[in-house]
């Protein structure tokens, strides 16, 4: 085939405007939350205690750095689904540094006998399955979206898709969740989100070659 | 719809453009803006202006692997298409299609089992080289096009006879218009994912 006709091809199939990837990944994200919400609405509940916990620092803290994970994460995702070698990845270690200043004042504040069952808290298992099911919706369906992006590193949009996913589950797991030391939260959100991302990477790194 | 610009002349376009990178750049923005709100005509005109660029990058480096040139342009200019909901409006185009054009050289010389490191911003220069190489021979896309399904065969090749108004294709086609349109844009992803998987031939 002529190259010619190739291009009047390409042309033929220009008659629409074209959504922009951000925009698309922003739209698929916004239903696969919506996806979650909805779970969480039906299945779980708030914790009791929810309107005093607003008021405590360590809840506080640990909703704050599971959404500063979800923002950084999809400032990462938009520039990872480009094809361009993208600069400041390293914006993902904001919510890690947040993540160490809490645990460092946790250690600082509370004697060295409680720290190890303020790790262990009381939902751990909860914690490890309920986040990565709150994230399940919203990473597939970012996963999806990114089909339409020309990643660079297909493996890190997909595990920055999980991230993004991942933080956001953590955010609605954290409502119900009564554990909010940060021993607690570095052990077992970490480890869910984590899962969570490394699952997304690998999926990313099949689904999103182009 | 748009006035249809003939290939030829926009071909000549593109053989008398001899304006420097800041000019080139300005046009390509332009014209790219325009084809993402779905100017079929000014997209027709990028894509030109775009394959006597993108001939001066794969050139040197398919032959220097043994590959035919032609076939890596078609399917840079493949994925460009495609690709081009991550271009992001406001930043310069030609970066972007040297980052697309690089991945696909890297990839179709892996596939020839060669590794290669080709530097971005060697790629960038050699956009804004400025000899005009004649169209080589391709062979890829006519063997990949067998292997649609006739519906699309047939769609693929209407359209190619008839440019990019959908509506004279969907009538004789006795296709509605949406369908056409599904359909080709279906046809180039499916010949887009057969480039990525089938080793070149010699």
């Amino acid at each position: 085939m002529k190259t010619e006709t190739l291009i009047r091809l390409l042309a033929a199939d220009n008659t629409q405007p074209v959504t922009p990837i951000g925009r698309s990944l922003a739209a698929a994200f916004t239903m696969g939350g919506s996806v979650s919400v909805l779970l969480f609405v039906l299945t779980m509940h708030p914790r009791a205690d929810i309107t005093a916990a607003l008021y405590t620092p360590r809840f506080v803290s640990k909703l704050l750095i599971c959404l500063s994970l979800a923002g950084a994460a999809a400032i990462l995702l938009i520039r990872a689904a480009r094809p361009l070698p993208s600069r400041r990845l390293s914006i993902i270690a904001i919510p890690l540094l947040l993540l160490i200043v809490a645990i460092v004042i946790e250690l600082s504040v509370m004697p060295a006998s409680t720290w190890l069952p303020r790790l262990i808290g009381r939902n751990a298992r909860h914690c490890l399955s309920l986040i990565p099911l709150l994230s399940l919706a919203p990473a597939a369906s970012v996963l999806i979206a990114l089909t339409r992006g020309a990643p660079l590193r297909p493996a890190l949009a997909g595990a920055a898709a999980g991230l993004v996913a991942g933080g956001f589950g953590a955010v609605l797991y954290g409502l119900t969740c009564p554990d909010d030391s940060p021993l607690f939260v570095g052990t077992w959100y970490t480890l869910a989100i984590g899962a969570v991302a490394t699952a997304s990477a690998w999926v990313g790194n099949r689904l999103l070659r182009w | 719809m748009v006035a249809a610009v003939t290939n030829s002349a926009v071909l000549t376009m593109g053989r008398v453009e001899s304006a420097g990178p800041s000019e080139r750049e300005r046009r390509w923005t332009a014209l790219m803006e325009e084809s993402l709100q779905g100017d079929a005509s000014a997209y027709q005109q990028l894509l030109v202006l775009l394959t006597v660029a993108l001939r001066n990058v794969v050139r040197s480096r398919a032959r220097a692997a043994g590959l035919d040139a032609e076939d890596v342009v078609q399917e840079v200019l493949l994925a460009l298409h495609l690709k081009r909901g991550t271009w992001i409006e406001g930043t310069p185009v030609a970066p972007w299609v040297a980052a697309i054009a690089r991945n696909k050289i890297v990839d179709a010389l892996r596939r020839r089992g060669q590794r290669i490191e080709i530097p971005i911003e060697s790629v960038i220069e050699s956009l804004w080289i400025d000899t005009t190489a004649d169209e080589g021979q391709a062979h890829d896309l006519e063997r990949l096009l067998g292997r649609l399904s006739e519906r699309q065969r047939e769609v693929v090749r209407t359209v190619s006879l008839e440019g990019y108004s959908a509506q004279e294709a969907a009538a004789r086609l006795r296709m509605s218009e949406g369908a056409v349109r599904v359909t080709l844009h279906r046809s180039l992803k499916t010949l887009a994912a057969f480039f990525r998987a089938v080793p070149h031939e010699d």
